[in-house]
């Protein structure tokens, strides 16, 4: 059996917080911390070397977005420590921040997407191994502002679908399941995209949704 | 118009400036020793004539004629002195009814404003201490003048008996001494006629300015007005968020907890069933919780909560369907009630411009300046086709109305073919310093 991965969940709401750890406590992962203010967010962060954090945006004492603070903090300190942070509200402003570094193993969320447990699970699993998950609606703001943009103007419909499912971070496999096409027609609407956002193609993973998320943040 | 100060400190005289003040000075003479005294006695007559009745048609007419005439002096005062005279007036009352009764109304009302008697004692200081001193700063200047041309044969043209200043002008010799007297009067004017060009319209302040009690009066009716706009908009939001709680959030959690309720009936005889109602019950909470978050944003935005009104601003404009392109400098955060005016001002103009002005570009500029107590500026504008106007569409006036509350302003420059800039003001100081990051 495979070693389970180490989390540290900061949130302020006994009762979500409480929901987290059992579910995430289901999913076989490991507690190690559960704090619900930014100091004590910080010192976890910095002593227990979790494989991954969950923090709420809006922490006391200060109650303003001190979890975002505590995490950027963090990765400043050990670049690519991965933090999927959860908000009542989605922010572009917020997302860029989070992706600023380009180190990956972000991951941005409504609250709202902890009620389906699978996806929210997936979310986690996927910043934890440097990937990213953002949510749908910034990917959605992101992409209906730039369709005015003459490169978004190019792509066909299914390509902004594939995009933006992309731009979430889902893998090519996930992206095919979602859209009931085959991986193969996804990878060929994946370097269509590329060649008319005029992105150079890689083959890693994770450098694409990288790259997608770094154009998307232009601008 | 260049300050007296900005100007003595050179030693050249301010030829242009004094010669300008005189020109002035003999318009202002003219307009006060006949149109004052004119109106004066017209006042005076008219209200003699209130005795015998005809004095109340005739009192609003002259009374106006007054006001005109006090405006204009208001008006020149700005601009030829650079002395600001706020109109002291009470506001007119807005019903005016028609026939004898609106006349008589207007005359009561007129008479009853103190601003109206001290417009009248104005009047007759204006046609006699007004006149002088209008008539002073050129009076001096053309008298040297005078003086000046002795030497050049003036004096031949002189009686006996003419006397300039002390000088008794009875040859060339004296009329050498005039001219030297004359010159010495040019310079003197030169440098210092514009002050009693300037005490014209400090004695014209001094009269038909606001009073203190007519300003106190006028900052009460302010108030009473924005506190009113205040009351009756937060008013109108809560109910707006009774509502909206009511016939959505409210009502989804109702239809929630009877899912649940029939899930828990169905579990054992339907499970199939009951697992699609659970389907339903969980995207109806997640539904609750975006109405939620959205009236959340309308009544207070998270980000400007989090991050204060600069970042605020910069992630309402990612949101915008059109580019905006943000200047934000703030030193620190402002009050609460500050910073959710200025949001959602900006927030409004924005729209406007994304909505209506058909604009490709947007650019908004926040800034603080601490000088004078303290404003905060904001500005809006678009590349669009222009001709927005303040007074359509309801948007513009909540904004007024909510900026008015903090004695804010708003101004709309937006000519036919563009572009729209819209200016905002709020008299504010800041509250706390900028968080230090990093």
């Amino acid at each position: 059996m495979e070693i389970p991965l180490r989390v540290v969940l900061a949130e302020d709401l006994f009762l979500l917080r409480d929901g987290l750890v059992r579910m995430l406590e289901a999913y076989e992962f490991e507690i190690a911390a559960a704090v619900d203010n930014g100091p004590e967010l910080t010192r976890a962060l910095e002593e227990l070397q979790p494989d991954v954090a969950v923090v709420d945006v809006r922490l006391p004492p200060s109650f303003s977005d001190e979890g975002l603070q505590c995490a950027l903090e963090a990765r400043r300190k050990r670049p690519g420590l991965p933090v999927l942070v959860l908000s009542q509200h989605v922010e572009q402003l917020y997302a860029r921040e989070l992706l600023a570094d380009g180190n990956g193993g972000v991951g941005y969320l409504l609250k709202d997407r902890v009620f389906d447990a699978d996806q929210f699970i997936d979310g986690v699993r996927r910043v934890a191994s440097g990937g990213t998950a953002m949510d749908p609606q910034v990917i959605q703001q992101l992409v209906s502002r730039r369709a005015q943009d003459r490169p978004m103007a190019n792509l066909t419909s299914r390509e902004k679908e594939v995009m933006e499912l992309m731009a979430q971070g889902r893998s090519n496999a996930a992206i095919a399941q979602q859209l009931f096409i085959t991986e193969r027609a996804i990878a060929k609407h994946t370097s269509n995209i590329f060649n008319k956002l005029r992105l150079p193609p890689s083959d890693d993973d994770n450098r694409r949704v990288l790259a997608v998320l770094a154009y998307l943040d232009r601008g | 118009m260049s300050s007296m100060v900005g100007t003595s400190r050179s030693w050249r005289p301010p030829v242009g400036e004094s010669l300008l003040a005189s020109a002035r000075g003999v318009a202002l003479a003219l307009l006060s020793i006949v149109i004052s005294l004119l109106l004066f006695l017209l006042v005076l007559v008219s209200l003699t004539l209130m005795i015998v009745g005809l004095g109340i048609l005739t009192t609003p007419l002259v009374l106006g004629m007054v006001r005109a005439h006090a405006n204009q002096r208001r008006v020149l005062a700005v601009e030829w002195a650079g002395v600001p005279i706020p109109s002291p007036y009470r506001p007119e009352p807005e019903e005016r009814r028609g026939g004898f009764v609106g006349v008589v109304e207007r005359n009561s009302y007129l008479l009853k404003d103190p601003a109206t008697w001290r417009d009248i004692v104005w009047l007759l200081v204006d046609a006699i201490v007004g006149f002088t001193t209008a008539l002073l700063s050129f009076a001096i200047l053309a008298y040297g003048i005078e003086g000046v041309c002795m030497m050049f044969g003036l004096w031949e043209y002189m009686g006996d008996r003419y006397w300039y200043g002390f000088i008794h002008i009875d040859g060339y010799d004296s009329a050498v001494k005039a001219t030297v007297l004359g010159a010495v009067l040019v310079i003197f004017s030169l440098y210092t006629n514009r002050l009693p060009f300037m005490m014209h319209f400090m004695i014209a302040r001094v009269l038909i300015g606001p009073s203190r009690g007519a300003q106190l009066a006028q900052r009460v009716e302010q108030l009473y007005e924005t506190r009113h706009d205040a009351v009756d908009s937060s008013a109108a939001e809560l109910r707006r968020i009774e509502r909206d709680l009511h016939d959505g959030a409210q009502a989804r959690l109702v239809a929630m907890g009877m899912s649940l309720g029939t899930v828990e009936a169905l579990m054992e005889r339907d499970p199939a069933k009951a697992k699609e109602i659970l389907m339903q019950a969980r995207s109806s909470s997640a539904e609750a919780l975006t109405e939620l978050r959205d009236l959340v944003r309308g009544i207070h935005p998270p980000v400007l909560a989090e991050r204060g009104l600069g970042d605020a601003t910069k992630a309402l404009a990612l949101r915008m369907q059109i580019p905006v392109t943000v200047d934000v400098e703030l030193p620190g955060r402002f009050d609460e009630p500050v910073e959710a005016a200025a949001y959602f001002a900006v927030s409004e103009v924005l729209t406007n411009a994304a909505k209506h002005s058909g604009a490709e570009q947007v650019w908004l500029d926040i800034h603080y300046s601490a000088a004078a107590g303290g404003m905060l500026r904001m500005a809006v504008t678009d590349n669009g086709r222009g001709g927005a106007d303040l007074n359509r569409g309801t948007g513009m006036k909540g904004i007024q109305r909510r900026l008015g509350a903090l004695d804010g302003v708003l101004a709309v420059s937006s000519p036919a073919g563009g572009p729209t800039l819209v200016t905002m003001e709020i008299p504010c100081r800041l509250t706390q310093r900028a968080p230090q990051r990093g």
